[in-house]
């Protein structure tokens, strides 16, 4: 059996259609189910009769213990489901449990998963890595194989239909250990939220200080949308971390990207491999980030971004 | 009083490296070492900062760094004992070079054991060299303590902690109490400080524990075939590019074609 697993919501996300795509590739003739986790776990996992899956929740407020509740909850249900394969959203919630899950059950964990494979009668399966300069096909020697998977690696399963199915209950467990959230803290999000934004507007170190962002916020207010940072930015404290982009920050889709005093790190670059169109300005004309751009500007950012404002402003005033 | 802190630091080939330098070994499955420096991995400095601001605030009694792998990993220890850390171990591989999370967290488990009466270990959020980002969830598993993931903020709290982590939408405050395993993130609080010269001089003089896999009671062969993990093949993902560059010595008409093209591919 290959279990997927959901964090909460209210319905089967786009992420789980995707898992239960992938689990009908690798299961065969095997059965494929889906468990959520979370207050409305119940009503989400009804749909995954639609998907041919059997379903399991775990309802309760479990985002209050950092991951315990998480792997507790569902090594119980491992324990008794026995499922071979386990897939889950290679999101932070599912980097922290895949390992430790894979470790109570006595199997092994692979995370950032972008393909996988059967090949006889093991898996196949292939992750970025060294920052996204290299692929790495694995294989893991225990089971079950815990697997975190990214957005995007398995074609959606399709819908049948609306049929529900009997949804089996699971017990929340490890709530008894000494972590506990006291407080969320939202992040102050000014305008055009990161993750929806058609257009981002991105800062990094060449831009040598906190004083350039406003400019680049003024290019992103007049563009209609939102700013982004390197990691090197946010580590001298320009940009918040809300405001990463890369591998370990915020993954982006937008239609027009503009990296400024970016050098284009194969980290960096691993968060905007779907944007569409990207451009760069940058003094370095050997800088990576020229590699994936579309247009290039080699030239120091204080001498074109005002005009480049300015330019912005005229078409948008026209 | 205080708390004994382990942090792991990780020798990692420089992340800085630029993809067109990155070669594979002639194994298929490794990366080539080549003339590229040898780094402590990002996140763990950042992990290493956070314990010595334990320090700093009294709420930390020791820090002990741990490297495991060749005589590369020295270099990052001697840098911890230049910022003020207690201690420096090194645990010698054998030969266990596999990039097999857990077999790494089974040996760093026993240094951790070793060192004794360890309250918290910080480690970094994943390594910058096989992205994999298990090493600390599964020590906490080996050692059976909790795990706070993602941790960008300490302060010590009473008899326990208050962490400030990512969370998916902003942040998030837990609070804690040891013993604990803590996997840390970058944020601007928590970028690693610079020794003083006169420290570095100091800690060139200062002893590192150097540990084997059998000084921990382990045996480096049996490892190797209990490794969960194997590495098949390291392949390059094919690059394009098609950059059309933008050059004059006038900024202003630089910007104006840079708009006149965006609209000419109708991106704006
Ligand atoms: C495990 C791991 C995960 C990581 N995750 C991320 C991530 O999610 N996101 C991320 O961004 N990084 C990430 N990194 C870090 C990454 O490797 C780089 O260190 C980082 O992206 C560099 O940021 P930068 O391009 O802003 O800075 P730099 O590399 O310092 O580049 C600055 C650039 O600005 C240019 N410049 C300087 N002055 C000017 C000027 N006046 N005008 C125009 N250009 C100028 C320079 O030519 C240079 O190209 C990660 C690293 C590791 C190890």
């Amino acid at each position: 059996m290959i279990l997927v697993v959901q964090w909460g919501g209210k319905a089967l996300s786009q992420a789980t259609a995707e898992l239960l795509g992938g689990a009908r590739q690798l299961a065969g003739d095997g059965a494929v189910a889906v468990v959520v986790l979370g207050p409305d776990a119940r009503e989400a996992a009804a749909e995954a009769g639609a998907y041919g899956a059997r379903a399991y929740a775990a309802g309760g407020d479990l985002e209050a213990y950092g991951g315990e509740a998480y792997v507790a909850t569902l090594a119980a249900a491992c324990e008794s489901l026995k499922p071979q394969v386990v897939l889950m959203p290679a999101d932070p919630r599912g980097r922290e449990v895949a390992p430790r899950l894979a470790a109570r059950l006595g199997g092994a964990a692979v995370t950032d998963v972008i393909e996988a494979r059967r090949d006889g009668d093991r898996i196949v399966w292939s992750r970025p890595v060294f920052g996204g300069k290299a692929i790495a096909d694995v294989v893991l020697r225990r089971s079950p194989q815990v697997a975190t998977v990214r957005p995007g690696s398995f074609p959606a399963a399709e819908r049948a239909g609306s049929s529900s199915v009997e949804v089996e209950a699971l017990t929340v467990t490890g709530t008894d250990r000494p972590l506990r959230r006291v407080e969320v803290r939202p992040a102050a999000e000014g305008g055009v939220r990161l993750e929806e934004a058609r257009i981002v507007v991105s800062g990094g170190r060449g831009l040598g200080g906190p004083e350039a962002f406003k400019d680049l916020e003024e290019l992103a207010r007049l563009l209609g949308g939102a700013v982004g940072a390197s990691l090197a930015a946010v580590d001298e404290g320009w940009a918040p971390p809300e405001r990463q982009v890369g591998q370990t920050g915020k993954i982006i889709a937008p239609d027009l990207y503009i990296a400024i005093g970016i050098s284009g790190a194969s980290q960096h670059l691993a968060g905007i491999a779907g944007a569409k169109t990207v451009v760069a300005i940058n003094k370095d004309p050997e800088a990576p980030i020229f590699e994936v751009a579309r247009l290039g500007v080699p030239m120091e950012y204080q001498k074109v971004l005002p005009h480049l404002i300015e330019e912005v402003r005229k078409l948008k005033a026209s | 009083m205080g708390w004994n802190v382990v942090v792991l630091l990780k020798p990692i080939l420089d992340p800085e490296l630029p993809a067109r330098k990155f070669r594979v070994a002639a194994d298929g499955r490794r990366p080539e070492r080549g003339d590229a420096p040898v780094v402590i991995n990002p996140f763990d400095q950042n992990a290493l900062e956070l314990a010595l601001q334990l320090k700093d605030k009294g709420a930390a009694a020791t820090v002990t760094a741990i490297s495991a792998g060749g005589a590369e990993a020295t270099d990052g220890l001697r840098k911890a004992l230049a910022l003020k850390a207690d201690r420096a171990v090194r645990v010698e591989l054998d030969g266990l070079d596999l990039p097999d999370a857990a077999t790494t967290a089974r040996v760093l488990a026993a240094a951790v054991r070793k060192v004794g009466d360890v309250d918290l270990v910080l480690a970094g959020r994943q390594a910058g060299d096989w992205d994999q980002g298990q090493v600390g969830y599964l020590l906490a598993e080996e050692l059976g303590w909790p795990c706070a993931a993602l941790v960008q903020q300490m302060e010590p709290a009473g008899d326990g902690l208050r962490l400030v982590r990512e969370a998916p939408a902003g942040r998030e405050v837990l609070e804690a109490r040891p013993p604990l395993v803590v996997t840390v993130t970058n944020d601007d609080s928590n970028v690693l400080r610079l020794p003083k010269v006169r420290d570095v001089m100091m800690a060139n003089r200062k002893p590192i524990d150097q540990w084997t896999v059998a000084d921990l009671g382990l045996d480096a062969a049996a490892l190797a075939d209990e490794a969960a993990s194997e590495v098949l093949a390291l392949r390059i993902p094919e690059r394009k590019t098609e950059c059309e560059m933008i050059e004059g010595d006038d900024p202003a008409a630089v910007a104006a074609t840079l708009v006149r093209r965006l609209r000419e591919l109708k991106v704006l």
